[in-house]
């Protein structure tokens, strides 16, 4: 029964991957002008590379077979040529896409071990700490990235000068250094909602009748909490963590901008200022990949967690 | 007296609702022997759940209890931490509806051991071997494989008895079963009670049978209570229960049933709807709006539960209607 | 069957309560966000024309000059006047969320009602089409939009409708289908209304709370979004007034030691979305 649900979800994904490449490419064409005008970005370029652009799509051939030319390209890891560089998109994308992972991936720590950990707290407890988790987080979670990203720059970093304000690190522990503060902004309003939703999560489970069963046999506190609040609520608060990292692969575009640190986000939004039309198609196709398997490794954690699980989508 | 093993007295439980707190038991009182079957009865809202959960101290928060409950001679009330779990580990409680009871993310075999295991100590073998014995003889088929499986592969009927093998693994004192087959279909609800009614003697339980259904309490259970709005109007010996009740609301109970073997040309039904405790007024009979013998006096007071033959009523008039309650439906 | 129908007409009675006996039912908080929206709102409609300064005309000689007098927020990095450009960005700071959030909702109604009347095939080419754009996500879209279309609020905010619609469907799928197994609905149907009567006349005012509360929140995704985009410098173009925007231009005078004009900004940002989110969490709790 589970096989088949992650096959189904799979083949989902991968047919939302095949679409979504299909949009992006399909964007080239929905640009004003031709396709030409679109790849060269509006500036006027030498017949020679309007040739080479030309021949290096096909553009000349029906809009299909482009796509298959494209599509089979990036199959090989081919994302194009960056205009305004002279450089293959996909060396580009590859040398920044480490800045872009650390700083996820520095976010994604901080929202589960604070996010879940406040949520887990003060849904086991009632008073105080509850009280100011719910509030705190109230405001944290209207807070947007960019907007926690210039409160911290002046708190941590021209007030108290803890942290660089802008910029990437020479090395490891620079680099770490340099993407605090933007791995705190990017985290703080997820981390908000993660935490709520915990909260939730952990109030619902204490009130079920199963909880009760266990009461009534005696069962001691802390393995009550474990075995029967936390692995039930399990369920919900992997659903949202996942749910939550995925949306951090797009907005990191904000936070790399507002520290200017060079990752892939920061990049697709100069190129989209730009009009590197290849580039924005490129980082596009990575991020929306990368969007796609998150929320496909969310599936599989809700599938091993609910053993109820079964075909269609998860539950809500 | 050291052979009571459970002693109610007076217990009253207010619930708070918004603001205010509203009664929902009012002044149970009732003891019961080691080894013996004790069938509470009720329409909803009369508070025999209730009376179960304040046995095991399963309330919810903000419940303002008063009374006494003794178990073996102990006030429970005082109970925390490690003596209160150690209480809990000597009643046993089957709920009503075993979907919403068991953990539906674990397997059935970690439910059914779980007390075992962490309360008792045993071993992880040793239990399973323990519980496959039991839920065959609670009537589970292929029962090592059932262990493995999840909640929501199994029935409702085979839920309940995991249910009832779960709790009669610890070998409980005391036994509340809660409407056990109230969820079930009638020809399981028949198996069902057929097997808790063999193990509980089997094992010498003391049992407190929660039921809507008066005849199935009659059955199975030594002695009956009767509950109406949050109160005991009737404790009576089952076999007594049908020929010679001793309050209105019982005589009436047991003819609203339709009786298989006669044609009716109308179904008899008590008039008016069940009171609950918050709804029952405070200064008379709470049975008076519905009762077919009410009078003067059943307006003075709440009618105090008072001994009569063998058992109790908290009628007013109860003397002088003795042997004019069991007669009154035939009609 | 009789009493089964009456029953059910109870319910659909009493589920259209008023809008302002709603409002009080969110309690105090519910009460003061809607008037802090009600103040945004306001704000949006006649700001431009109430400006005590011209927001537009740069005065370099006042620039980052703090509050003094009678000007309360002080001068950006071009020397106007904060609450003047505040006032002046307040139409398309909230007007932008406001047009993202109509255009999904009315999409993802009509999928919805659609998906969920039909049920069947037609449901499940919907849903596999909506769970296809839900790879997207929003801001990467509107910087796809933008890239393509040019900078500008009318790309990114039908670029934001188009991301947001999929969720609003999802929501509204469920309860819509939850309402249309009703008896009431089996009943007017074989009563001969038609399907469309049916679910415009009655299925949607029933639905109508949980299409409040989800247009609230949303709300505050699309403000938020579209500033990041204005800061992005792909939404709204300086010097044109947007909050998201004045973020972005005064944010070098945080490092310079001025960091009044951005916080501002942003902090009436967080303002209204704290308020709609409040309000819209209390506002689904209802409904």
């Amino acid at each position: 029964m589970r096989r088949r649900f992650f096959l189904r979800r799979l083949v989902m994904l991968l047919a939302s991957l095949l679409i979504a490449s299909f949009v992006i490419f399909g964007a080239l064409f929905l640009a004003p002008g031709n396709p030409l005008a679109a790849l060269s970005g509006g500036r006027s370029l030498p017949p020679s590379s309007l040739q080479a652009l030309q021949a290096r799509y096909h553009l000349d051939k029906p809009f299909f077979e482009q796509y298959w030319y494209w599509l089979s390209n990036v199959a090989h890891g081919d994302l194009g040529l960056s205009i305004t560089l002279r450089e293959n998109v996909t060396t580009l994308i590859a040398s920044r896409i480490w800045t872009t992972a650390g700083l996820v991936l520095y976010a994604s720590i901080i929202i589960v071990v604070i996010g879940i950990g406040l949520g887990i707290l003060s849904g086991l407890r009632r008073g105080m700490l509850d009280t100011s988790v719910l509030v705190v987080t109230a405001i944290s979670a209207a807070i947007p990235a960019f907007v926690a990203a210039i409160v911290l720059i002046l708190l941590f970093a021209v007030k108290l000068g803890w942290f660089p304000a802008l910029g990437n690190g020479s090395d490891v522990v620079s680099n770490i250094r340099h993407t605090t503060l933007p791995a705190v902004a990017l985290a703080i309003s997820s981390l908000a909602i993660v935490a709520r939703v915990t909260r939730a999560a952990v109030r619902a489970e204490s009130g079920r009748d199963h909880v009760q069963t266990a009461v009534s046999r005696g069962i001691p506190r802390r393995a009550l909490v474990r075995r029967h609040v936390l692995r039930n609520a399990a369920i919900p608060i992997a659903t949202i963590t996942g749910i939550t990292i995925a949306s951090l692969i797009a907005v990191s575009a904000v936070v790399e901008t507002a520290f200017s640190l060079n990752g892939l986000g920061a990049y697709l939004v100069q190129a989209a200022e730009s009009k590197d039309i290849a580039v924005v198609q490129g980082i596009s196709l990575v991020l929306v990949a990368a969007f796609v398997v998150v929320n496909l490794l969310v599936d599989v954690a809700y599938a091993l967690l609910d053993p109820r699980v079964t075909l269609g989508t998860r539950a809500q | 007296m050291s052979e009571q093993l459970l002693d109610v007295d007076g217990l009253t439980v207010q619930l708070p609702v918004g603001a205010r707190l509203r009664p929902v038991l009012r002044d149970v009182s009732f003891s019961l022997r080691a080894g013996e079957s004790f069938g509470l009865v009720g329409e909803s809202g009369s508070g025999k759940s209730m009376t179960a959960r304040a046995i095991d101290r399963l309330m919810p928060s903000g419940a303002q209890v008063s009374g006494r409950i003794s178990f073996d001679g102990a006030d429970i009330a005082g109970l925390s931490g490690a003596a209160l779990r150690r209480y809990r580990q000597q009643v046993a409680m089957v709920f009503q509806d075993p979907r919403a009871h068991v953990n539906p993310v674990r397997r059935v075999g970690d439910f059914v051991t779980e007390a075992l295991r962490t309360n008792m100590g045993v071993g992880a073998d040793e239990a399973r071997r323990q519980a496959t014995d039991m839920l065959d003889q609670v009537g589970i088929d292929h029962p090592d494989r059932r262990l493995r499986q999840y909640p929501h592969e199994l029935s409702g009927g085979m839920l309940q008895r995991v249910m009832i093998a779960s709790a009669l693994l610890t070998k409980p004192r005391l036994l509340l079963a809660d409407e056990p087959t109230t969820a079930l279909d009638v020809t399981t609800q028949a198996e069902v009670m057929a097997i808790l009614d063999d193990l509980r003697g089997q094992f010498g339980l003391t049992m407190i049978f929660i039921t809507h259904d008066l005849e199935l309490a009659a059955a199975v259970c030594d002695r009956t209570a009767v509950m109406y709005a949050g109160q005991i109007v009737e404790i009576r010996e089952s076999r007594l229960l049908h020929d010679d009740p001793l309050h209105p609301y019982t005589a009436a109970l047991a003819a609203a049933r339709p009786d298989i073997t006669r044609t009716a040309d109308r179904l008899l039904a008590i008039p008016g709807r069940p009171l609950s405790a918050f709804e029952a007024p405070p200064d008379e009979c709470a049975f008076t709006t519905r009762c077919s013998y009410t009078s003067d006096v059943c307006h003075s007071a709440v009618p105090p539960l008072a001994q009569l033959d063998t058992g109790a009523s908290r009628c007013f008039r109860a003397e002088e209607l003795r042997g004019r309650l069991g007669t009154v439906t035939r009609s | 069957m009789t009493t089964i129908v009456a029953l059910e007409v109870v319910e659909i009675g009493d589920r259209r309560r008023g809008a302002v006996r709603r409002l009080r039912d969110t309690g105090v908080v519910g009460v003061v966000c809607a008037t802090v929206l009600l103040v945004a709102v306001l704000a949006a409609i006649i700001g431009p024309s109430v400006t005590p300064d011209d927001p537009n005309l740069p005065n370099l000689s006042l620039t980052y000059v703090g509050p003094s007098g009678g000007n309360l927020l002080g001068y950006d990095y071009q020397g106007r006047d904060v609450f003047s450009r505040l006032l002046a960005g307040a139409p398309s700071s909230m007007l932008g969320p406001l047009s993202v959030v109509a255009l999904s909702v009315v999409a993802g109604v009509l999928l919805a009602l659609v998906s969920a009347w039909r049920r069947g095939a037609v449901d499940a080419v919907i849903s596999s089409g909506l769970d296809i754009l839900f790879a997207f996500p929003a801001i990467l879209l509107a910087v796809l939009a933008t890239a393509v279309f040019g900078a500008g609020l009318t790309a990114a905010s039908l670029a934001l409708a188009v991301a947001y619609t999929p969720y609003v469907a999802r929501v509204l799928r469920g309860a819509a289908l939850r309402e249309r197994s009703r008896p009431y609905v089996a009943a007017l149907e074989v009563q001969g209304a038609s399907a469309t009567s049916i679910c415009l006349r009655h299925l949607l005012p029933n639905l109508g709370a949980l299409i409040v509360a989800q247009a609230t929140i949303l709300f505050g995704y699309a403000m938020v979004d579209l500033a990041a985009i204005s800061f992005l410098g792909l939404g709204v173009q300086p010097p044109a007034a947007n909050w998201g925007v004045m973020i972005e231009e005064n944010q070098a005078g945080i490092v310079q030691g001025y960091p009044l004009p951005a916080l501002c900004a942003g902090s009436a940002i967080v303002l209204v979305v704290i308020a709609v989110n409040l309000l819209g969490e209390r506002l689904f709790e209802q409904a």
